[in-house]
C-alpha cells in the first residue's frame, strides 16, 4: 500500500535530521584543525575538483582567522558551504588525506569547511568586494551550482549577471534533488541569498528555457550566455509495466520530498530502488525514513562496481535497506495498473567494459521481488530534446563544449551536469568558476 | 627493578622527583597530597619577609593547540605567616619522614635576618635549605631574589652568612636572568654552598590580549614581567645546567635540576647532564600530583632497559660529550634517507628544504601523491627534513664520512684546507 503520514512528527524530525553534525564549538574545530599537518602540494587540494587550498583554510581556523578561512574556501569554491555537506569527501579530499596512509582517521575537512562557511553565511560576512561595473551583461540559465558559481565569479569581476531559473527557488539539485538529511531547503535558500549578496546578480524565477526564454534572444540581448541547465528525470528502464502506478523516478520523488512536508509524501510498504549511485542511496534511505517497511536496492553488478561510495552504502545498510546484487529489472508486474512486483534477470559478471568495470551479462535465470513501489535511480537523462532543438552540439544529450566551456553557439558557454551527464555539486561549481573566466576573456577581447 | 632512590647530600628520598619551590608546595594540605601521590621530596615555597600577592598571577602560551607549552607567574614568595609555615613543615616531616623536605629561603639582606631565618627553620626537622637567589619579579625590586643571583659578590656574601649558622645542607638556586650562571655558581661554591640548583624562572612577557592590548597576566589593566617556566624553557635550562656541570668549580657540588621537566625523559636528560635530583612544578600545576607515577615508572623501565641499577650510574653521563664547536669533527658527514615505504607524501621535508635549506629533496609529481627523494650531493646533513617529518624513522640520517680521520676546525686551518666552493 502506498500511503503518507506513516510516522509521528517527532519520527519525521529524527529521521531527517542533519546526518553530518557540525562542530558544536570553537574548541572542537580548533582541536581538529590542529591535527592537520599542513601538507605541501597537498593531496587533498589535488583531489578537490575546485582545488580549495585546504591546508591553508584549516590553519586559518586554528589561528582563529575564520574570516580568512571562509575567504580561502570561497575563493576557489563559492558553493563551499553546500559542498561541505554533500561532497563525497571519502573519495575526494578526505579520501586522500595522508592520515589514511598512517591508518588513522583523516582530517574532518568537510566538517571544518562547514565550520567556516556557515559562520560566514550566517554572519553575512562580505569577504569579496565587487569590482566596478564593466558594462557587460551575461545571462546565466539555471540557478544551480554551476550557474551560481559562474554568476558569482562574473559579478565579482564587475559583470552584470541575470540568472533565469525555471523553479521558484535557486540551488538547483541542491535544493530539489539531494537527500534531506544532507541539506535543508532553508539552507539552500540562505546560500543562494549569501552568494548573490555580492551584488550585480539578478535572479528571475519561473523562467524556463525553451518556454519563457529562448537561446537566440539571450544570445542577442547579452554579451555572453552560460547554460547550467542540469539534467532531467531518471533514465527510463524501457521494460514492460514501467508506466504502472507506483513506479517513480528518483529525481521527481526527491523533488517532491524536498518541496513538501515529509508527512504528506506517500511511500510504499515494500519499495524497490533501481541503481546504486548517490541518487539511488538518497532515494532508498529517504523511502526508508519516510516509513517504508522494506526497501530493496537492486543493482545489476556487485558491490565492487558500485558508483556510490562505501560511506553512502553504509548509510543505506544502516538504515536497513536490503541489497540485491547482480539483478537487472526485466518486467514490472501490475495489478489493476498498480505495481505488484518487479521481475529481475539474474546476472553474472562478464568482461570489463569501457569504464573498466566488469559488465553484467544475463544468466537466463529470473526472480521476482514483491513490491508496491519502484523508484528508478539508474542514471539521469539529459534534456536531449531541448538541447537538440537549439542545435547545440551534444553527445547523447550532453552539451559539447571546448576547453573554454564554449558551445558551438558563439558566446554561449555551458557547464555542470548538462555537459557531464550528472556529477557532484563540486564539479558543477568548478565548471561555473572556470566558465566565468573564459566568459570574461571572451567578452574583454 | 632498578633502584630509583636518591641521596642528595645525605638527604634521602625514595625517588629523585622533588616538587620545586612554588605554589604547589605552599602549605601542608598540598604537600601532604603530593607525598601521598608519591613525590620524593619538596622544596617548600620560599619563606622570607612579609609580602602580599596580587590577583591574576599566571599566564601561559599555547602552541598548536597544546595548552601551557610555556607558563609564567608574578606570584611572590609565601605570603602566609612564618609561624604557620614552620609548624606545617614540622607536621609534614613527622608524617612523611622518608621524604626530602627542603625549605626555600629568602631573607632581607642582613646577616642577622639570614641567621635568624636559618635557625628558626632548622627547628622544624626539615632536611636542608635552598637559597632563593632567582625570583625574577617583585622581590628583585627590594634587592632580593634575582637581584642577588645576578651579583656574584652579594650572592657569595649571603651564602657565607648562611653557612655560618646552617647545620643542614644548603643548596643555592641560581637565576637564569644572567648571561652566564657560572660566576654566581662559583661564588656560591667558593662561599661554601653544599649544592646548586637551577634554573629559576626567566623574565618574560607571554603574550598580549589582542582585544584589551594589555599583556598577560592582566592585573587591573597593567602587567609586569613574569617568571617563565614549563616545557618551553627546558632547552635553556639544560644549557645552563651543562655549563655548571662542566665548570671545574661548580661541578664539585651536587646539582638539583629544574626547568620544564614534564616527563621521565626530561628528568633523565637533566640527570644525564649532571642533576642528582630534579624539581618539577609546571607539569604538576597543569595535571596535578598524579604525574609522579609515570615519572617513576618511566625512569625505572628506562634504567632497566639500559642496565642501570641506581641513578648515580648515569648522572652526568652525557656531560663529556658536550664540547666546544672547534672540536667538532668536520669529516663527520650525514645525509638524509627517505624510507619510501614509510613516507606518507606530505611534502613537508621537501618544502622545508626547498624554501629554507639546501634544495636537496626532489619532488616527483604524482596524483594525488608526490614522491620525494634526496638529492644526495646537495644534502648538508642539517637534520631539518627529519625534524619536520611527521613519521618516526621515515627519514634517517646516514653516516657518509668525508674522510676516515677526525679533523676539527683548528686542524683544518693549520692544514690550510680549502673552504666550500659554493
Amino acid at each position: 500500500m502506498i500511503a503518507n503520514r506513516r510516522l509521528t512528527t517527532e519520527q519525521y524530525q529524527e529521521n531527517f535530521t542533519d546526518i553530518h553534525p557540525p562542530f558544536d564549538n570553537r574548541e572542537g574545530a580548533i582541536i581538529e584543525a590542529n591535527r592537520c599537518i599542513m601538507c605541501y602540494d597537498a593531496p587533498c587540494i589535488k583531489m578537490c575538483p575546485t582545488h580549495i587550498n585546504i591546508p591553508k583554510f584549516i590553519k586559518q581556523i586554528a589561528t582563529d582567522n575564520v574570516k580568512g578561512s571562509a575567504r580561502t574556501i570561497f575563493t576557489d569554491n563559492i558553493m563551499g558551504a553546500s559542498c561541505s555537506k554533500v561532497c563525497p569527501v571519502e573519495k575526494l579530499c578526505e579520501g586522500s588525506c595522508v592520515y589514511n596512509l598512517l591508518h588513522e582517521e583523516p582530517i574532518q575537512i568537510a566538517r571544518l569547511q562547514r565550520y567556516s562557511t556557515e559562520k560566514a553565511m550566517y554572519n553575512n560576512w562580505q569577504l569579496f568586494e565587487r569590482r566596478p561595473s564593466l558594462g557587460k551583461k551575461v545571462a546565466v540559465v539555471g540557478a544551480g551550482p554551476a550557474g551560481l558559481a559562474c554568476a558569482f565569479y562574473l559579478a565579482k569581476e564587475g559583470v552584470d549577471v541575470t540568472i533565469f531559473e525555471k523553479e521558484l527557488k535557486g540551488g538547483g539539485l541542491m535544493t530539489y534533488g539531494i537527500a534531506a538529511y544532507k541539506v535543508t531547503p532553508e539552507f539552500c535558500e540562505d546560500e543562494v541569498k549569501y552568494i548573490t549578496s555580492i551584488g550585480g546578480i539578478d535572479i528571475r524565477y519561473n523562467q524556463e528555457l525553451g518556454k519563457d526564454i529562448h537561446l537566440k534572444e539571450l544570445q542577442d540581448n547579452f554579451d555572453a550566455v552560460f547554460l547550467g541547465i542540469g539534467v532531467g528525470v531518471a533514465r527510463r528502464l524501457d521494460i514492460s509495466g514501467e508506466d504502472s502506478e507506483g513506479v517513480e523516478d528518483a529525481i521527481s520523488y526527491i523533488y517532491n520530498l524536498r518541496t513538501n512536508d515529509f508527512s504528506t509524501v506517500p511511500v510504499g510498504d515494500k519499495v524497490v530502488v533501481i541503481g546504486l549511485g548517490m541518487t539511488a542511496i538518497d532515494a532508498a534511505t529517504q523511502a526508508k525514513r519516510l516509513g517504508a517497511k522494506d526497501v530493496t536496492i537492486v543493482y545489476r553488478r556487485t558491490e565492487n562496481e558500485k558508483p556510490c561510495t562505501d560511506v553512502e552504502l553504509d548509510i543505506a545498510k544502516l538504515d536497513g535497506c536490503n541489497m540485491e546484487y547482480l539483478a537487472a529489472p526485466k518486467e514490472v508486474y501490475a495489478d489493476n495498473g498498480n505495481v505488484k512486483s518487479l521481475v529481475c534477470s539474474r546476472m553474472k559478471l562478464g568482461d570489463a567494459d569501457a569504464s573498466g568495470r566488469r559488465s553484467p551479462v544475463e544468466t537466463g535465470e529470473t526472480f521476482e521481488i514483491e513490491c508496491d513501489m519502484i523508484i528508478k535511480a539508474a542514471g539521469q537523462t539529459p534534456f536531449e530534446g531541448l538541447i537538440s532543438s537549439y542545435e547545440l552540439q551534444n553527445s547523447y544529450g550532453k552539451v559539447s563544449v571546448n576547453s573554454a566551456y564554449e558551445t558551438n553557439w558563439k558566446g554561449v558557454f555551458a557547464g555542470g551536469d548538462c555537459i557531464n551527464g550528472g556529477k557532484e555539486v563540486v564539479n558543477a561549481a568548478q565548471d561555473g568558476k572556470l566558465a566565468a573566466r573564459s566568459i570574461l576573456e571572451y567578452m574583454m577581447n | 627493578m632498578a633502584d630509583i632512590s636518591c641521596d642528595f647530600l645525605g638527604v634521602k628520598s625514595p625517588n629523585p622527583f622533588w616538587l620545586a619551590s612554588a605554589p604547589p608546595t605552599d602549605k601542608k594540605v598540598n604537600v601532604m597530597r603530593a607525598f601521598e601521590a608519591g613525590w620524593g621530596g619538596v622544596v617548600w615555597k620560599t619563606l622570607g619577609s612579609q609580602v602580599k600577592n596580587v590577583s591574576s598571577r599566571y599566564s601561559a602560551i599555547n602552541f598548536n593547540g597544546q595548552r601551557v607549552a610555556g607558563f609564567n607567574n608574578i606570584e611572590l614568595i609565601s605570603d602566609r605567616p612564618l609561624d604557620i609555615n614552620l609548624r606545617e613543615i614540622e607536621e609534614v616531616v613527622r608524617e612523611f619522614p622518608d621524604r626530602a623536605m627542603i625549605i626555600s629561603l629568602m631573607a632581607d639582606n642582613t646577616r642577622e635576618a639570614w641567621h635568624e631565618m636559618v635557625k628558626r627553620c632548622e627547628q622544624t626537622g626539615a632536611h636542608g635549605f635552598e637559597l632563593n637567589f632567582g625570583c625574577p619579579h617583585g622581590m628583585t625590586e627590594r634587592g632580593m631574589g634575582a637581584a642577588v643571583g645576578q651579583d656574584p659578590e652579594i650572592a657569595g656574601m649571603i651564602v657565607e652568612w648562611v653557612m655560618e649558622v646552617a647545620t643542614l645542607p644548603v643548596i643555592t638556586k641560581l637565576t637564569p636572568n644572567v648571561h652566564s650562571v657560572v660566576p654566581t655558581g662559583r661564588a656560591a661554591v667558593n662561599a661554601g654552598t653544599n649544592a646548586l640548583s637551577l634554573i629559576n624562572t626567566i623574565q618574560s612577557v607571554t603574550g598580549i590580549d589582542l582585544d584589551t592590548f594589555v599583556p598577560n597576566p592582566n592585573v587591573g589593566g597593567q602587567s609586569v614581567f613574569g617568571g617563565y617556566c614549563g616545557p618551553a624553557v627546558k632547552p635553556i635550562a639544560l644549557k645552563m645546567l651543562t655549563t655548571i656541570s662542566k665548570d671545574p668549580v661548580t661541578s664539585q657540588v651536587p646539582i638539583s635540576g629544574i626547568g620544564g621537566v614534564s616527563t621521565w625523559q626530561d628528568a633523565v636528560e637533566f640527570m644525564l647532564l649532571g642533576s642528582t635530583s630534579v624539581q618539577v612544578c609546571t607539569a604538576a600545576m597543569k595535571y596535578g600530583f598524579r604525574i609522579v607515577e609515570d615519572l617513576c615508572e618511566g625512569l625505572n623501565n628506562w634504567m632497566d632497559e639500559k642496565g642501570f641499577e641506581k641513578i648515580t650510574d648515569f648522572v652526568g653521563k652525557s656531560v663529556p660529550t658536550m664540547t666546544e664547536w672547534e672540536k667538532l669533527d668536520l669529516n663527520f658527514h650525514i645525509v638524509a634517507n627517505i624510507n619510501q615505504d614509510k613516507c606518507i607524501h606530505c611534502g613537508l621535508c621537501h618544502i622545508a628544504c626547498e624554501d629554507t635549506s639546501h634544495q636537496a629533496i626532489f619532488k616527483g609529481d604524482g596524483m594525488p601523491y608526490n614522491t620525494y627523494t634526496i638529492n644526495e650531493p646537495e644534502c648538508v646533513g642539517c637534520n631539518l627534513c627529519k625534524l619536520v617529518c611527521p613519521v618516526d624513522n621515515c627519514i634517517t640520517m646516514e653516516e657518509k664520512r668525508v674522510a676516515p680521520d677526525y679533523l676539527n676546525w683548528v686542524q683544518f686551518q693549520e692544514q690550510g684546507l680549502p673552504l666550500n666552493d659554493h
